[in-house]
């Protein structure tokens, strides 16, 4: 057991455990919450794995904008503030298939690279990456952009009755 | 640093993710649950860039650190388009529960 071990074993119980407070807390924005701790200790977990660039653009993109937008849904909801009675469904088909996923998952994973010893990377610097993203992989990036303009097109059109109601459709 | 640490906890996340979606009623929530899969994937493709043998010099580098970016990118998209839908559907009917939504209505 190294240090890196000890972190990436503490992170992931951190990731885990509020992912799984996440799916089961009765409070809609206590899982709003609970979702920005879990994603932070990912974003730990991509610093020790020396993934610094994907690490800050988590906290950035995911923390920073994805939970606040997912906040601002709940509140443009009226969501209630305290706990809510009626947020799930009978839990057993749920858990079956979720535990059969994640079991089968983490046995193919562990038995694939057992306690195999790694060393890790030396870190990748924002410059380097960048140089990767911008020389290799430019055309996919350029076809993401166009993606998220789409997106972003979508969302203002499925928003705006008055631009997305067909005649004599009184939506 | 042992590799099968991540790709546990990752395992684990994406099994949280689908119990999340199958379970819970709430659009919201839904939401929520999806990330915590997507999330999982980036972690995979992070680990994966880690462990994997170092390329030879001049060969791609930090692919799955690129594609744990464009999953980034991709949720960002997703849930902006999402959220437009939950909320369009929110002021039709002033309801986010998922299993009372009339697929035939009209």
């Amino acid at each position: 057991m190294t240090v890196a071990d000890v972190l990436l074993l503490a992170l992931g119980a951190v990731a885990v455990g509020s992912g799984a407070a996440v799916v089961s807390t009765s409070h809609l924005v206590r899982a709003g919450l609970y979702l920005v701790v879990s994603l932070g200790a990912m974003a730990g977990i991509y610093l020790v794995l020396g993934a610094e660039l994907v690490a800050w653009v988590q906290v950035l993109v995911y923390v920073g904008a994805v939970v606040v937008l997912l906040l601002f849904a709940v509140m443009l909801t009226r969501a209630p503030i305290g706990a809510s009675k009626d947020l799930d469904r009978p839990a057993w088909p749920a858990r079956i298939v979720g535990g059969g996923v994640a079991l089968g998952l983490a046995v193919l994973l562990a038995d694939a690279f057992r306690w195999m010893r790694y060393e890790l990377p030396a870190p990748g610097t924002a410059e380097r990456m960048g140089a990767e993203l911008f020389g290799r992989w430019v055309l996919p990036f350029e076809v993401l952009s166009i993606l998220l303009l789409a997106a972003l097109v979508g969302a203002i059109v499925l928003s705006r009755p008055d631009i997305g109601a067909r005649n004599g459709d009184e939506a | 640093m042992h590799a099968v640490i991540p790709y546990v906890t990752a395992a684990l996340l994406f099994g949280l993710g689908v119990y999340g979606v199958l379970l819970r009623r709430n659009a919201i929530l839904v939401l929520m649950a999806v990330e915590l899969m997507l999330n999982a994937v980036s972690l995979i493709f992070i680990t994966a860039d880690a462990t994997a043998p170092a390329p030879q010099p001049g060969g791609p580098a930090y692919s799955g650190a690129v594609f744990a970016l464009f999953v980034i990118v991709l949720a960002a998209a997703e849930v902006g388009v999402g959220l437009a839908i939950v909320l369009q559907y929110y002021r039709m009917r002033h309801a986010v529960q998922l299993d009372e939504i009339e697929l035939d209505a009209r």
